[in-house]
């Protein structure tokens, strides 16, 4: 068996004394595992940073074996970013949140497209918004999309403000106000707005992440290994608090 | 059923790094033909060394002793702290005599894959070094890999409130690097790192 296809890694670990085993999340094949022979030596760690464009040929005597990669980095996408924090924590939160999330082998290329898009940005400001959409695109890719669209009390459209966190619909501003505590908030920037804030981006992690804790990492085929498996995975919870520190300091400025 | 001497240093020394059965009964012969010479003063020097080396309580480097000899060396420079991810980091920045300040050893990085988290890292234990106000500037000498900056910044974003200076080693080319045959990620660092020249 053998194909090529273009990915994006998600996590190499090592195996053995000189190779890795790699997960990539390809363009036609989905969310695929394989071994790097060498993939500890010095070329092979360069290749084997979470977030690198590959173009990968992937090898197996039978379909159902772990099988053998080789890579090719087309664009090292960490590379510019190792300075800028924010970026990195929502490269590592997006790639720990795309492991644990996809089942295995099955083709997810709105998924891909929509990372390789996010990991493609060139404007630091726009990974925030950007990532907290990627999250609803693979809530939906999932088949637990949250409908935005209309008020799920009045039917309006207008000056939706929340979401149920049972349903995943929207709620306009009047009929959240005798349930605002128990209501997620829904960031304007989601409705379309072209500005936001740390605030808002926190917010809207906090609603993908509530639905993504409750349909996606509760399921028995999730691969996170935390104490709890509702819990999200470590990356992504520190990608939460990163901005949970950013709005108190704003604030506290 | 019990196994041979023979077999059991054989089955020992195939799980070091580097070595299998093959390499491991030829390590397992030359040492026996050097009894004297080599196989027991082998034999003393691990039992010697399982026994006494331990971790040091400050910075978390392995020595005989506690604190260990670079934290006890009065000359070197206490109001700099280099933060290393292991032990071997510390060895090979000791090795280039470059740096003359204390050492931390965080003993990893954050990493989603490990379950890594900051709790399990020696964050708290450098936090506690820089308490008495006596060391001004802290360098993390953490890899240039996505965990490793992700460890770095975590671990800047932690040492910010308490005024303490935070630097960072260099990223680009390498001494003896040609551009030819370097990677992208280590050409975009080096553009973006670049400074005057003469």
């Amino acid at each position: 068996m053998e194909w090529m296809d273009e990915a994006i890694l998600l996590s190499a670990r090592p195996h053995g004394e000189t190779a890795a085993i790699v997960t990539l999340l390809t363009a036609e094949h989905g969310c695929h595992a394989g071994m790097v022979p060498g993939g500890q030596g010095r070329r092979g760690q360069v290749s084997l940073q979470p977030g690198n464009h590959v173009q990968a040929a992937w090898r197996a005597r039978l379909l159902d074996h772990l099988g053998t990669y080789t890579l090719e980095v087309v664009t090292a996408h960490a590379a510019p970013w190792l300075d800028h924090p924010e970026v990195l924590n929502i490269m590592a939160a997006a790639c720990a949140v795309t492991e644990a999330a996809l089942p295995e082998r099955q083709p997810m290329p709105g998924v891909y497209a929509g990372l390789s898009a996010l990991f493609s940005l060139s404007d630091a400001d726009l990974w925030g918004p950007l990532y907290v959409k990627w999250e609803l695109g693979l809530l939906k890719a999932l088949g637990y999309g949250l409908d935005l669209s209309r008020c799920a009390v009045s039917g309006e459209s207008e000056n939706l403000s929340h979401v149920s966190p049972r349903t995943g619909r929207a709620v306009s501003i009047g009929a959240a106000q005798p349930y605002r505590n128990r209501l997620l908030t829904l960031p304007a920037f989601l409705l379309g707005s072209g500005t936001w804030t740390a605030e808002d981006v926190l917010q809207g992690l906090d609603l993908t992440g509530h639905f993504l804790a409750r349909h996606v990492f509760a399921h028995a085929h999730s691969r996170m290994q935390p104490a709890q498996t509702d819990e999200l995975p470590p990356a992504r919870q520190r990608l939460a608090d990163f901005y949970r520190r950013a709005v108190e300091n704003g604030a506290a400025a | 059923m019990t196994i041979s001497p023979l077999d059991h240093l054989t089955q020992l020394l195939a799980k070091l790094p580097g070595l299998g059965p093959r390499s491991a009964r030829r390590a397992v012969l030359f040492l026996l033909k050097r009894r004297e010479t080599l196989m027991l003063p082998l034999a003393e020097a691990l039992r010697k060394a399982a026994h006494e080396v331990k971790d040091c309580s400050v910075c978390g480097n392995l020595d005989a002793q506690d604190p260990c000899g670079v934290c006890r060396d009065a000359r070197r420079d206490a109001s700099v702290i280099c933060v290393v991810e292991d032990v071997a980091d510390l060895w090979a920045l000791e090795r280039s005599h470059a740096f003359r300040g204390q050492y931390h050893v965080l003993g990893g990085t954050l990493s989603a894959l490990e379950g890594v988290r900051p709790d399990d890292l020696r964050i708290e234990a450098l936090l506690e070094r820089l308490k008495d106000g006596a060391v001004k500037e802290v360098i993390l000498a953490l890899n240039a890999t996505v965990e490793g900056q992700t460890t770095a910044h975590y671990v800047t974003e932690r040492l910010t409130p308490l005024g303490v200076a935070v630097t960072k080693l260099a990223h680009g080319l390498p001494v003896g690097g040609e551009l030819d045959y370097l990677d992208d990620g280590t050409l975009t660092a080096a553009l973006q790192a670049r400074r005057t020249f003469g």
